[in-house]
């Protein structure tokens, strides 16, 4: 329930903001002093969606909120947790709404193998079609009909 | 008075887009050719009346008239001219007024151009694609009137979203539209040649030019709003997996699947019935783009406008089109039968390869698209979907795509061989080899992403080149002026979309990014080069007031650029934009944003180095490019050519 209201509540949000201006996304005093967990720290916040806009990652977008968020993950990297437990905490809080990259659980696994799942049928469909026209045998070209003669005469003349 | 005029024009042409969606359809039916006729006078007055009635929007919006509510909530009288012309289309009324302009814009061309088709399919397709007119027609009427006016005008208006004002609105959406619509006429002809049950060579040669053209538009439309975003949004990213996006990019995929499987119905009188349904989910997509676009249904960046209530018409337009034209395949597909015998291995083979990986790409990332809203209506989840999927789950797709692309493209038709087909394209791969040898020496040994991209693009590239000159045989290469443009075409299309990868996968290897206060005065270095940020001054704009920073580029104490990022306020809405400033290079684009004021007087600054990115667009522009060739080929005129020639010659009496 709660997650329905903040979910409407962002879609207002949203809609009143959009297209929010990208001012600024991350800003020099967040950056953190130790490169790699920097480097992680950027990689994680572009996972992650900004909640109150309409279709940024917290990397990218302006709101007030996203800096909280980008803050928020660089103080868990500090902290010494990983990617994944930024990720889980971050959405514990937000819903699973923020993260852009779906977790591979539950219903979801549906989405992850629809790619193999449908290029493997495509293949099969395929494989078959071809085969049967392997094995098909030609057929006699059809006759020109009158009108298609007289069409044909017309081209040849024109050349 | 002038909006009043566009209105009736509107509304005519409605009535008449009912009688050509009706009498020809009849008259095909009966065999009388005067109702037959009826459609092409029609489509031309159509034609006629739109562009009545969008000039007169168009003149509403440059002089200013605010009594027409449309130009009251878009427009300025401050706003520079150009923007007042883009702004007719910059909102939903007017947007959607353009794409019936281009509607009517394709009838007109397919009665202008559609000499050599058969009466009765001519007034088939006429009809159909009156039909999907009419339906737009009356959307716009009865939900969207762009001419309704305001019992009293105000005195100003309140402007067009300042990121809208950009050249970028100018081409952007009309290219797009083009393209979208540009599939209408698949989707006409599909629906024609179900109705009159016949499917053969001739009819894919009469449809494909019309998707080739559709394609080449929309390519360039999708290119030229990849780098609206790259440039406008200030951070230099040039394709986000947005639904809108992804919008544009499915009848991409499946306008470039439709164009490779016309060729085998062209050739070959095989794969019929699944061309016809290629031809009509295209521009299913279209219009599933139109309404993602329009309803606000899924989130996005890009909604502009945002109304359920007329998603719902669209939806209903819609199921109305795809639903029905989809039930006259069931009905009719069975009935085409195949006709060309051909092993797996094969050029057949190859363009049903190309057919799998493209239209299952195109699903892909239809699912990717309509998750969110599958899994909150089915399942109670509210969840995203976004780049790190669509990267993971269409990537592979593209580099099978790449690798066996030069292969099957050189593969004779009926029955080829592996062995023999690789034989001419030896010389591209030791080109590849060489290209990923060297991307590897310059990259710092990270990167597997750069070899790997950088090699599929070369050897699209480099397997290009060596099919032209396997097509010259023995003859030298003086035979390569006279191969037909459609090999010409092809050749630069696929070349292209190897520039692009290359592009695609170096610029994401190999940006660097830098986010620092800079303080006025002092150097400091991003990448290669040495930034010194000189001055942030006041600058005032038409309608905007500006930040404008000064920002002096160097390279070992030479100079580079002068970069003038800027931060605008735009003042009717108060609201701010950032104006990236961008120095274009062959090889690499330096990209600076000028942020805001710390308190210590510095200024943030973020400064990339975004190498290749012109090549992103180069290749598309390479893509569409090879496809405008491919029309020019004569194939496509020789008919054409032959009709224009037989008129005067029964004419003028022998001597």
């Amino acid at each position: 329930m709660r997650r329905a209201v903040l979910h409407t509540l962002a879609l207002a949000l949203a809609l009143a903001l959009a297209p929010a201006a990208p001012v600024m996304a991350v800003q020099p005093d967040e950056v953190l002093e130790d490169a790699d967990l920097e480097s992680r720290a950027r990689a994680l916040s572009q996972k992650l969606r900004c909640p109150v806009c309409a279709g940024e990652t917290i990397d990218e977008s302006n709101a007030p909120i996203s800096r909280d968020l980008r803050l928020y993950v660089r103080e868990r990297l500090v902290a010494g947790d990983n990617d994944a437990e930024v990720l889980d905490n971050v959405a514990d809080r937000f819903g699973e709404y923020v993260l852009f990259e779906p977790r591979a659980e539950g219903i979801n696994w549906l989405l992850w193998l629809s790619a193999p799942l449908m290029g493997m049928i495509a293949i099969i469909v395929a494989w078959r079609f071809l085969a049967s026209r392997a094995q098909a045998r030609p057929e006699e070209p059809a006759r020109l009909s009158e009108a298609e003669r007289r069409r044909l005469d017309e081209i040849m003349r024109g050349n | 008075m002038i909006a009043e005029f566009g209105h009736l024009a509107l509304i005519l042409a409605f009535m008449l887009s009912l009688f050509q969606m009706t009498v020809p359809m009849v008259g095909a039916a009966k065999g009388w050719h005067g109702w037959m006729d009826s459609a092409r006078p029609a489509a031309l007055a159509q034609l006629m009346l739109m562009l009545i009635s969008f000039g007169a929007l168009t003149m509403a919006f440059v002089t200013s008239d605010f009594s027409v509510r449309l130009v009251h909530a878009n427009s300025h009288t401050s706003k520079p001219l150009i923007y007042k012309i883009s702004g007719v289309w910059g909102n939903h009324e007017g947007s959607m007024l353009l794409w019936v302009l281009i509607l009517a814009l394709f009838g007109a061309a397919a009665a202008l151009f559609g000499n050599n088709l058969p009466p009765t399919l001519r007034a088939r397709v006429l009809a159909v694609q009156a039909s999907v007119t009419a339906a737009f027609y009356a959307f716009i009427i009865f939900t969207s009137n762009p001419f309704w006016r305001m019992g009293n005008p105000p005195f100003d208006g309140r402007d067009l979203n300042p990121l809208l004002q950009d050249p970028g609105l100018a081409f952007h959406p009309p290219f797009l539209y083009l393209g979208y619509v540009g599939l209408s006429m698949a989707f006409s002809f599909a629906v024609a040649a179900l109705i009159e049950g016949r499917v053969d060579a001739a009819w894919a040669r009469w449809v494909r030019p019309w998707t080739l053209a559709a394609w080449v538009f929309l390519t360039i439309g999708i290119a030229l709003g990849s780098w609206w975003a790259y440039y406008e949004l200030g951070w230099g990213g040039f394709w986000f997996w947005d639904p809108v996006e992804n919008a544009s990019f499915m009848p991409w995929l499946l306008a470039a699947a439709l164009l490779h499987s016309a060729i085998v119905v062209e050739k070959r009188e095989a794969l019929k019935s699944w061309t016809i349904l290629l031809a009509i989910m295209a521009f299913g997509f279209s219009l599933i783009g139109t309404f993602i676009v329009r309803s606000g249904l899924i989130t996005s960046v890009h909604s502009f406008a945002n109304d359920p209530e007329r998603g719902i018409v669209i939806l209903a337009i819609l199921v109305f089109f795809v639903g029905g034209a989809l039930t006259l395949y069931a009905i009719r597909a069975p009935g085409m039968t195949a006709k060309g015998v051909f092993a797996p291995i094969s050029r057949e083979g190859a363009l049903v390869l190309n057919n799998v990986l493209l239209s299952v790409s195109a699903f892909v990332v239809f699912v990717g698209t309509m998750w969110p809203l599958i899994a909150e209506m089915l399942w109670g989840r509210i969840l995203s979907v976004g780049p790190p999927f669509f990267n993971q789950a269409f990537t592979p797709f593209m580099v099978v795509l790449a690798l066996v692309l030069p292969i099957g493209s050189i593969m004779p038709w009926k029955r080829g061989n592996l062995g023999r087909s690789l034989r001419p394209l030896r010389g591209a791969l030791v080109l590849t080899a060489a290209v990923m040898a060297l991307v590897f020496a310059v990259s710092t040994g990270r990167s597997a992403l750069a070899v790997i991209g950088a090699g599929l693009g070369a050897w699209l590239v480099f397997g290009a080149i060596a099919e032209l000159v396997h097509r010259t045989g023995s003859s030298g290469l003086s035979r390569l002026r006279r191969l037909p443009r459609a090999d010409w075409g092809k050749a630069v299309s696929h070349a292209g979309l190897g520039v692009t990868f290359i592009a695609i996968a170096l610029i994401t290897a190999w940006q660097v990014e830098d986010i620092r206060v800079a303080q006025i005065d002092e150097p400091y270095p991003l990448g290669p080069y040495e930034i010194v940020l000189r001055s942030v001054d006041r600058v005032d704009g038409p309608n905007y007031i500006s930040a404008m920073g000064r920002l002096e580029v160097t390279r070992d104490g030479r100079p580079v650029a002068m970069l003038n990022p800027e931060k605008r306020v735009y003042t009717v809405q108060n609201m701010p934009t950032t104006e990236a400033s961008i120095h274009y290079g062959f090889f690499r684009d330096i990209y600076l944003v000028l942020g805001d004021q710390q308190p210590d007087g510095g200024w943030a600054v973020r400064g990339y180095i975004r190498p290749f990115a012109s090549w992103i667009w180069a290749g598309s522009m390479l893509m569409a490019l090879g496809g405008l060739i491919s029309l020019t080929d004569r194939r496509h005129r020789v008919a054409a050519g032959a009709a224009r020639d037989a008129r005067p010659r029964g004419a003028v009496p022998a001597e």
